[in-house]
């Protein structure tokens, strides 16, 4: 297991490499020139010149790759070209709210979608398991910001449950900080769920034809104790798969939600960054998103030994 | 009283095409202690009418009609939660298939301990102090570690045996057993049957036990229900049975068994089969089950179903020509 755990580590290095050198040549071909969009729009070709040199962007390319990488590696994410700030700083500034709505999202999804994929499994076939199929085909086809813009209309707007949009820290207490995020964490979630519970639901299906689950039966079990302990165990390993799969789905839905609720994290760095092709930015926030998908798909692996005892590493 | 009466059971599926009926009007008893085997080839009822008892048809398409008297209460009028409160507790059940009967993804002991807590109120620690007895009980050596072990951790007859402890765990009144030694080796089917014997002399429950294999029921069983096309079609001691069948179609059944060292003995005969298939359930049949497949089917057969009769002491068959033709032909 611990030998395992090592060589899977390991093995996200030449990943995390192709993700940094395809970080950087995406961005090298890209078309627009920073320099440019730095000097404005009366600037003379020699001033953009003189700014190209300034960043560096005139040495090949290999070269600039060879530093940025030996930078990365010593924790250095560069400085951003618009703000002159190290990004490892902006990202700390940006990470909590990011990280807040992906967790509520996670945790949300998975509470809501799990127990909807069981009973559509278990009612298969009825009104209950139709609807839940309907919601799903919705979940997947809406986008997000039509959701959230109908959840901020209706709850925020009309019914004044929750605010419109924003972000409270944490650290100002759970209730604030919990109360911004609902709405975001059920737009955000809304393919999420839509997912996760179709996918459960066709795993329960197969799980319940099994004759282990007649077996609990014959001994007198309770629906309840057959669905969510002999049968969700069993579908356990596709599910959390799908959960961990995801989590793309999130980082990427994240960009436009933080957008849609004005929420101070990275995916509004991101967009932002993207505007102004602030290129360090760019790059260290896709690294850090690459790293942390790498990092949750790793956990899942590990997870499976937990739900079946016959993965064994 | 006896401890299960069935009566005029009737258990019917919905399909796209019309109705199966699996099982047809079947009467039969077990007294307590008493092992009854039920034997007929695939697809004859034999292991919906095992399976109806405990009400483990699903519902729909399923349905089940008539009357199952259980310790005189008719299990087909019992809410859920009764029938939860029956089910691995006054009756239990083992199933054909050990490597699939298991769930996978729990400890061996967690299965067997779960109809003690569920029925018996133990707690955890009391339900595995318990499993590890039962493994003993089953002959499963090393109790102590098999017990936190999983189901793909042991062989086909070991998973069987555990089936068998999860069924007895809370001493029931009857246990179904669904061809339970089909599909294990030949010495294992005799280590199971062997185990099935000793903890019935244990345990004192009766034995209903589903099988078509003939060598089986000659083993255990005292009282044989011969099934046909979801009906039943003979009934007797196993001793009548063998010795002297009535219905054509036990009489096939018998003919087809194969004799240990016939070949060496140099009186190499061909097995005798049974001509054609089991006659589809979806049409309402007419006259006798059997007809197509007999070979001494009359007008008479074609046009009136035989009502079962009582041809001898205590021997019942369904044939209009039972008495005369009471040697096989």
């Amino acid at each position: 297991m611990f030998a395992y755990v090592v060589r899977r580590v390991l093995a996200t290095i030449p990943v995390m490499a192709v993700v940094a050198l395809f970080v950087f040549s995406l961005l090298y071909i890209a078309p627009g020139d920073p320099a440019a969009v730095i000097a404005g729009d009366q600037a003379t070709p020699e001033d953009v010149e003189r700014i190209r040199q300034s960043l560096g962007l005139d040495r090949p390319y290999l070269v600039r790759f060879g530093a940025w990488v030996f930078d990365i590696l010593r924790g250095d994410l560069g400085v951003s070209i618009f703000t002159n700030l190290p990004v490892v700083t902006m990202i700390k500034q940006r990470i909590e709210p990011t990280l807040s709505l992906m967790l509520v999202t996670l945790i949300l999804a998975v509470s809501i979608a799990i127990p909807m994929g069981v009973v559509a499994a278990w009612k298969v076939g009825t009104w209950i398991d139709r609807s839940v199929m309907g919601f799903a085909v919705l979940g997947f086809s809406v986008p997000v910001f039509v959701v959230g813009y109908l959840l901020a209309y209706v709850f925020a707007l009309e019914l004044d449950w929750l605010p419109v949009q924003g972000y409270t820290s944490f650290s100002e207490g759970l209730w604030p900080w919990f109360e911004n995020l609902i709405l975001p964490a059920i737009a955000l979630g809304s393919v999420y769920i839509a997912l996760i519970a179709r996918i459960t639901r066709a795993t329960m299906l197969e799980v319940l034809q099994q004759d282990y689950i007649r077996t609990a039966r014959a001994k007198g079990a309770g629906q309840t104790s057959i669905l969510f302990l002999h049968a969700l165990k069993n579908a356990a390993v596709p599910i959390v798969t799908v959960i961990g799969i995801g989590i793309a789905l999130l980082i990427g839905g994240a960009v436009v939600t933080e957008s849609v609720f004005a929420i101070p994290g990275l995916g509004r760095l991101t967009v932002d960054a993207i505007l102004r092709r602030d290129y360090p930015v760019i790059q260290g926030v896709v690294l850090l998103f690459s790293f942390v998908y790498v990092l949750v798909n790793l956990a899942i692996d590990l997870l499976y030994t937990l739900f079946d005892p016959r993965i064994r590493y | 009283m006896a401890l299960l009466e069935v009566e005029n059971l009737q258990t019917h599926f919905r399909a796209p095409d019309g109705i199966n009926r699996a099982v047809d009007g079947v009467n039969f008893h077990v007294n307590a202690g008493e092992t009854v085997a039920i034997v007929g080839e695939s697809g004859c009822g034999k292991s919906v009418t095992a399976m109806s008892i405990l009400r483990l048809i699903p519902e729909p398409p399923g349905k089940i009609a008539g009357s199952i008297r259980f310790n005189g209460r008719d299990l087909l009028k019992c809410s859920d939660r009764e029938m939860r409160a029956i089910r691995g507790n006054e009756i239990s059940m083992i199933f054909q298939e050990p490597m699939t009967s298991l769930n996978p993804v729990l400890t061996v002991g967690r299965q067997i301990g779960e109809t003690l807590r569920l029925h018996q109120g133990m707690s955890a620690q009391q339900a595995e102090a318990r499993a590890v007895e039962m493994l003993k009980l089953v002959g499963i050596p090393e109790p102590e570690r098999r017990v936190r072990e999983y189901p793909h951790q042991l062989s086909g007859g070991m998973r069987q045996r555990v089936m068998i402890a999860i069924a007895l765990a809370c001493n029931p009144k009857l246990l179904i057993a669904d061809e339970p030694t089909t599909a294990l080796d030949v010495t294992i089917q005799a280590q199971i049957l062997d185990l099935m014997r000793d903890l019935k002399r244990t345990v004192g429950a009766a034995i209903v036990i589903i099988t078509h294999d003939l060598g089986v029921v000659a083993e255990v069983a005292e009282r044989v229900i011969v099934m046909y096309a979801g009906r039943k079609v003979e009934e007797a001691s196993v001793e009548k049975l063998f010795r002297n069948p009535r219905h054509p179609y036990t009489q096939g059944l018998l003919g087809s068994m194969p004799k240990l060292g016939s070949s060496l003995t140099g009186e190499e005969t061909r097995l005798q089969e049974i001509p054609g298939l089991v006659p589809s359930l979806k049409r309402k049949l007419e006259g006798c089950v059997f007809a197509s497949r007999c070979s001494h089917t009359t007008d008479l057969c074609r046009k009136v179903a035989p009502a079962l009769e009582e041809k001898a002491d205590g021997h019942i068959a369904a044939c209009h020509y039972a008495m005369k033709e009471a040697v096989a032909a």
